[in-house]
């Protein structure tokens, strides 16, 4: 069973090992990592080729993969602490690194010197950037490398607690953990987990929950399309930064054009349109698409929650046509929430908003005659001359509608006044006299047959 | 209603005198109803933002179907609107009556109207005594009028804004922004003017509490319009008009469903009231 030289102890026969007979450990298992397989491969050869060389020769030998499997092939093998250290061979064989050839003292490099066993528990932690370059470099320059470093949190995923340890597949790979469609359940082991998001402070949130109920998470999780984005597409993989990073991917000016990678013909027009040229100009107020659809919860345009609530949306900026549409009737049944009716987007367009000056406007002369009748079909030029955001208090804009508006104002402050007074006057008189004994109360209640 | 006449009269038998005839009833009870169907259909919008608003549109199913309850009591109410034109046009140019356009059985302002009020309010003071009525009492006629001015004004603005396409072709589209600013600032005084005023004058007051039916059973006791219209009774009295006005009560069964039917009414109309008011306090 025990073939690696200056393994020492006896051999668990048994098949059971324990911290006394079988002191195995150092592996870092969530340190372990390495990537690509092209690098692997080429590490393979060349360590293969070292250990070969003549002038290795005086070292001794590096332990093979069967050496190490002696001991960690054990599915019981512990170390001191009960930690187990098992190594499944053919996991391991299946996995890229495997395939590769890679021995394990690759990345165990610490182990390809060492001569007496069973090695010391604390062992270096796998150097995946020996190969992995540029991965881990990205990765330093990350928010979870960040997170480590600074803030001390060790829960911020390092590279095995993404691509996994002995058993790393590429991601073309279904069964990886990093492939398109089960990413999300790598990410949501921390990003989906109320208690490492509390521990973490990940101001967020529970992003999983969610993005899985967003049009992207449905399309990925139940329509299983393989365009729908996961995390990464929009986030990166290793380099992984906050949204307030200029270098960030979803830093916000970088957004729309991330997200017209895919929504292409929308992106055109967003950048043709008064808020891209805006943002295009490094305008920090106008908007880019997570503005109004959100990052992570983006829904259905055509859904009627949304349609309601992207109103509010564009109220944050435009403020007081968000006041006047809310005094019309189309303002006050989305209000009631019903999405019949024309809200923001229906008249002035959603990616293509433009000044009203502008003949490329929905609103525009030219083009508001036709803008109303997406709804209503017989309207005319004159019809038109609605105004859908009026303010009664606009002298300028509305004058006809500001005397009418006053005129209403004083009718209605004249006639609760006026029988205000009267009622409270008359409610006195009677019930002083009522109280006095004065007054009989004439009812009609006799007015009946049996009354009399 | 057939009632024998005994000797001396119908005032030596009935203790009641006809104040309004079964057609006034039915158009006031129709024009109730269809008056809470738009208040409780139309006042929503106006006070969209609320979340009880959003609660009663749910109630009629949703705003599309409550835009239909309003749009059938609107017609019903035009309706009522209409025949209470075509009475009035009968009276006075098939039956000749002009005293409904002068005196004490028209609902047009006299100048008896402004000293009866300023007499009225002496009284409340304790600075005066009771003004004699007659028939129609000034807030009668501020009432009658009321409605008359929102009939018209909120349903010709209604109209405009249920067909807005169609009248386009004859008045220019800020129209309808006047339109819908008229339409809900008349509702909303005409729902509390009703729902406060019109209460509190016809059922609400110590003396009427908590109901009046005479606007149900169409009678009064003489004893009652003695006290209430002394003026009226005199003058009745006088000319010997009273045996002709004189009923027998009411049946039971008209008593009732009035009673009933009214309290539905005042008890939504309050509801409606209060609701308002926490809207505008909120």
């Amino acid at each position: 069973m025990i073939r690696a030289g200056g393994l020492s102890g006896p051999p668990h026969a048994t098949g059971e090992a324990s911290p006394q007979n079988l002191r195995v450990s150092g592996i870092s298992m969530i340190r372990v990592s390495l990537l690509c397989c092209r690098v692997a491969l080429v590490l393979g050869v060349a360590v293969s080729f070292a250990a070969a060389s003549p002038q290795k020769a005086a070292a001794p030998k590096p332990p093979s993969n069967d050496d190490c499997l002696a001991c960690h092939s054990d599915a019981g093998a512990v170390r001191a602490d009960g930690r187990p250290v098992a190594v499944k061979p053919e996991t391991f064989a299946e996995s890229i690194h495997g395939m590769g050839g890679l021995a394990c003292v690759d990345c165990h490099t610490d182990l390809a010197t060492l001569a007496e066993f069973p090695h010391a528990e604390k062992l270096k932690p796998a150097q995946c950037g020996t190969c992995h370059e540029k991965a881990v470099a990205a990765y330093d320059s990350g928010v979870h490398a960040q997170a480590r470093r600074s803030g001390g949190n060790l829960s911020a995923a390092a590279c095995a607690d993404c691509h996994g340890s002995h058993d790393i597949r590429p991601s073309a790979d279904p069964g990886s953990r990093t492939h398109h469609a089960r990413l999300l359940d790598t990410c949501g082991r921390c990003h989906g987990d109320e208690e490492i998001i509390k521990r973490g402070q990940i101001g967020i949130g529970n992003v999983v929950d969610l993005f899985k109920d967003s049009i992207h998470g449905k399309a990925l999780i139940k329509s299983g399309l393989s365009v729908a984005p996961t995390c990464t597409d929009c986030h990166g993989s290793h380099d992984i930064r906050r949204k307030s990073d200029p270098a960030s991917k979803v830093f916000r000016t970088t957004i729309p054009g991330m997200c017209s990678s895919c929504h292409e013909g929308i992106g055109r027009e967003y950048w043709e349109s008064v808020h891209g040229t805006q943002v295009a100009k490094g305008s920090p107020l106008a908007p880019v698409c997570t503005n109004c659809h959100t990052a992570h919860e983006i829904r259905r345009s055509d859904v009627e929650g949304w349609k309601l609530e992207v109103i509010t949306e564009c109220g944050t900026c435009h403020e007081h046509s968000l006041e006047t549409y809310r005094d019309t009737f189309h303002g006050q049944v989305t209000a009631l929430g019903y999405a019949r009716v024309a809200s923001c987007a229906d008249c002035h367009g959603a990616h293509n908003v433009f000044p009203k000056a502008d003949p490329r406007s929905m609103v525009s002369d030219a083009k508001r005659v036709a803008t109303c009748q997406q709804c209503h079909e017989g309207a005319t030029p004159s019809f038109a001359e609605f105004d859908p955001h009026a303010d009664p208090e606009n002298r300028e804009r509305n004058p006809t509608l500001f005397y009418t508006a006053q005129f209403m104002k004083m009718l209605l402050v004249g006639v609760f006044s006026f029988f205000g007074l009267l009622t409270v006057l008359w409610l006195g008189r009677s019930v002083q006299l009522k109280a006095a004994g004065a007054w009989r109360r004439p009812r009609n209640d006799d007015a009946t047959e049996d009354g009399e | 209603m057939n009632v024998e006449v005994p000797e001396g009269g119908r005032l030596a038998a009935h203790t009641h005198y006809r104040r309004f005839g079964r057609e006034e009833r039915l158009l006031h009870g129709f024009l109730m109803f269809s008056f809470l169907g738009l208040a409780f259909t139309g006042l929503p919008l106006l006070f969209s933002h609320q979340e009880w608003a959003a609660t009663l549109v749910r109630f009629f199913g949703g705003f599309r179907s409550a835009g239909i309850v309003h749009r059938i009591c609107a017609v019903v109410m035009i309706t009522v609107f209409v025949l209470h034109l075509s009475r009035i046009f009968r009276r006075l140019f098939g039956q000749k009556d002009l005293g409904i356009l002068w005196g004490p059985n028209s609902m047009v302002p006299q100048p008896r109207d402004f000293f009866e009020m300023i007499a009225h309010i002496r009284w409340f003071v304790g600075a005066g005594p009771h003004p004699r009525f007659d028939h129609f009492t000034y807030w009668e006629k501020f009432d009658y009028w009321a409605v008359f001015w929102g009939m018209g004004i909120i349903g010709g603005s209604g109209l405009i804004l249920w067909l807005p396409e169609t009248f386009a072709h004859v008045v220019p589209g800020w129209v309808f922004n006047i339109a819908a600013l008229v339409h809900g600032e008349e509702a909303l005084l005409a729902v509390v003017f009703i729902f406060t005023f019109h209460f509190f004058t016809g059922h609400l007051r110590p003396e009427k509490f908590p109901m009046d039916s005479v606007m149900f059973t169409g009678r009064v006791t003489l004893k009652e319009m003695e006290e209430e219209r002394p003026e009226e009774f005199a003058r009745l009295t006088r000319t010997g008009r009273i045996d002709d006005l004189a009923s027998a009560a009411a049946p039971r069964w008209v008593y009732r469903l009035g009673r009933t039917a009214g309290g539905i009414a005042v008890v939504l109309g309050l509801l409606m009231v209060a609701l308002i008011v926490f809207a505008i306090l909120n």
